[in-house]
């Protein structure tokens, strides 16, 4: 039964670099179908708009890759957001960024505590934080939204809004990071802990890794991604209401997995992510270019996310359809 | 009276302690603070309670088959809302102008009908393709909402139909209509999940999958059953609300998924299947629908019903991981 796939044969190589094909065929298309789409413009208008999305991301593939879920990112980024600009105008924003770094760093360790030393299922965690950090977030800001008092005078605006060499800072930050971490991931002896957690967590242990600790550090850096893109989005807009992020934790999955990481833990890679948030950018943008509404965006995307998560599964059963009956 | 069932009743009382607990505790609170003329514990307040628990309430219970099968749906808050939209909008199609009030139990069938059909698509990708129920509702969450989008651009639905609001608002027995729904919807299921083969199949599958294959239970069809009825539940949880409401904005029904999930877990339901009891969910979802109320009730403002709900799941998890170490750990010596 094992016809049609093969990794020596052209199925195999579908299946395995499917989404990076796929999303050739759709950048092909939608150049053809108006010009402007690969203009440099254009370009650096999407990867600027995926910034938040891709640091966020980032954080969340070491959490998948360890074998958890995060669906707490979102309202965490709504907190992170929340607090800096409230304090931008308390303490000034040389103290604010820090201080909201440290306070977005004490809810990841709280969750990374819950999931990694205490062991409690991830998803009803985070889901649980998800609730409860919006709910932080409102009695913070009673509700209101919030903004900076005055928003030319401040040098705040430079991680949103400015450029450096020609380049949008939040792409600078997106990429430096991307780099940061993904040299992390792939080079590192923690990097290799992250994967032989996932991958199978008994085995690791026996070979000595500490568990607990491996899915705790993954769960701190996903809240420093967190606060890094809380840091852009308050300097972008100046100003926030206290939904800013709600949602963005399942479209940040969504480009994890599109990416390829597994969610039972022990596959994925930095690059893979990055493609991941650039095809979820290029598509929705594409698709507005060639005059659709901007929602069908959506319904593109849930066709995309379960084709490509069926093609990895089928590649590596050596079969199309589910054997189960 | 061994260690072993002495927890699992433990388990099962738990929520209907909580439950107790919350009345107590915010009749004494409320009243000690004395910031409201009425006493909690009153019946047109209890009453009240119950129909507002029905929409979240309809929905997890059907989270509780899908749940107990080994499967989640994240896609209901979108199914939701599209099922109202059709119930809605098919009323003022010109096709139904001469059915007068007939247009009703019309609007009622093709919203249903919405729902069965975007729970059997649900159900066949996860049977056929064996991708993970969670990535395949996680796409049609976003996807079903982007059809909501697309019905009817940012604008809100509305129609309303005066006929139907008297229905919904209509009390028997001095039970609301919606209240009537979701102890139907508590019968129906129970009598599924406890006297038919299909209920019994789906608590095999999700205890013991490969074990239910063996055993020769085909483990497509009855998952793909219990996505349509899930499917179904949705819309007939939008039937129900959005009878009395008439307008429905597209954002509706966001985040439905997660307390929905909350109410399940909070009944004592395994999130790795197998176990689970829909009168256990009921306790979950009037118990979050007491805090709601009650946090209201002592002034504490609706912000901290998010946080304390947040928390709480935690520590139901916490909890029930200790009483399982506890009676794995009894049986072993």
């Amino acid at each position: 039964m094992a016809g049609g796939f093969s990794r020596s044969n052209i199925g195999g190589l579908l299946a395995k670099q499917g989404i990076l094909i796929a999303f050739v065929i759709f950048m092909i298309g939608f150049t053809i179908a108006n010009e402007r789409f690969l203009a440099p413009e254009n370009v650096m208008g999407v990867v600027r708009s995926s910034a938040i999305l891709g640091v966020m991301a980032l954080g969340v593939t070491f959490v998948v890759i360890s074998g958890n879920l995060d669906l707490s990112v979102g309202s965490m980024m709504s907190f992170s957001t929340i607090v800096v600009l409230d304090l931008h105008d308390k303490i000034g924003p040389a103290l604010a960024i820090p201080a909201m770094f440290a306070m977005t760093l004490c809810l990841g360790a709280f969750i990374g505590f819950l999931v990694g030393y205490l062991k409690l299922n991830s998803l009803i965690v985070t889901l649980g934080m998800l609730s409860a950090i919006h709910g932080l977030t409102l009695t913070y800001s009673g509700g209101k939204n919030m903004d900076i008092a005055d928003k030319d005078g401040t040098w705040f605006a430079v991680f949103g809004q400015s450029s450096a060499l020609g380049i949008p800072v939040p792409i600078l930050i997106f990429g430096l990071l991307a780099a940061v971490l993904g040299m992390v991931l792939a080079k590192t002896p923690f990097g290799r802990k992250v994967y032989a957690v996932g991958g199978n967590g008994v085995a690791a242990t026996f070979s000595g890794i500490r568990r607990a600790r491996v899915v705790f550090t993954c769960y701190l850096l996903s809240a420093f991604c967190v606060a890094t893109a809380g840091l852009i989005q308050a300097s972008r807009s100046l100003g926030s209401q206290n939904t800013v992020g709600q949602g963005l934790e399942l479209e940040v999955l969504a480009a994890v997995i599109l990416g390829g990481a597994s969610l039972l833990g022990g596959s994925g890679t930095i690059f893979k992510t990055i493609v991941g948030v650039l095809i979820l950018g290029f598509i929705q943008n594409g698709l507005l270019l060639v005059g659709l509404q901007f929602y069908a965006q959506y319904v593109v995307t849930w066709v995309i996310i379960i084709l490509a998560v069926w093609l990895d599964i089928a590649a590596k059963r050596g079969r199309l359809l589910s054997p189960i009956a | 009276m061994n260690n072993e069932s002495r927890t699992r009743l433990i388990k099962k009382g738990a929520i209907w302690g909580f439950i107790l607990f919350e009345l107590v505790f915010f009749s004494v609170a409320g009243s000690y603070l004395s910031l409201s003329e009425s006493a909690f514990m009153d019946l047109d307040n209890m009453l009240l309670l119950l129909k507002q628990s029905a929409p979240i309430g309809i929905i997890a219970l059907g989270m509780t088959i899908i749940m107990i099968n080994g499967n989640i749906d994240l896609s209901v808050g979108a199914t939701y809302a599209l099922a109202a939209i059709v119930m809605l909008d098919s009323m003022t199609w010109p096709v139904f102008a001469g059915f007068g009030d007939w247009v009703i139990p019309v609007s009622w069938i093709l919203a249903l009908m919405t729902g069965v059909a975007l729970g059997a698509v649900n159900g066949l990708i996860v049977w056929k393709t064996g991708v993970d129920a969670f990535i395949v509702t996680l796409g049609a969450m976003l996807g079903y909402r982007g059809l909501v989008f697309m019905y009817n651009g940012e604008e809100p639905t509305s129609h309303l139909n005066w006929t139907l609001v008297d229905f919904a608002e209509a009390q028997f027995l001095g039970l609301h209509t919606a209240t009537w729904f979701l102890l139907a919807v508590v019968g129906g299921l129970w009598f599924l999940m406890n006297r038919t083969v299909h209920g019994r199949n789906a608590y095999a599958i999700g205890d013991n999958r490969e074990a239910a294959v063996n055993a020769g239970i085909r483990v497509g069809p009855h998952m793909m059953i219990n996505f349509m009825l899930i499917g179904f539940l949705a819309a007939l949880s939008a039937v129900v609300f959005y009878s009395e409401s008439g307008s429905v904005n597209p954002n509706d029904g966001e985040l439905f998924e997660l307390w929905a999930i909350t109410a399940v877990v909070l009944g004592g339901t395994k999130l790795t299947g197998g176990a689970g009891s829909i009168v256990s969910t009921l306790g979950g979802v009037i118990a979050i629908q007491l805090l709601r109320k009650g946090l209201g009730y002592i002034g504490a403002g609706t912000e901290t019903v998010n946080l304390v709900i947040g928390l709480i799941l935690i520590a139901v998890l916490f909890l029930d991981r200790q009483l399982n170490i506890k009676a794995k750990g009894e049986l072993k010596v």
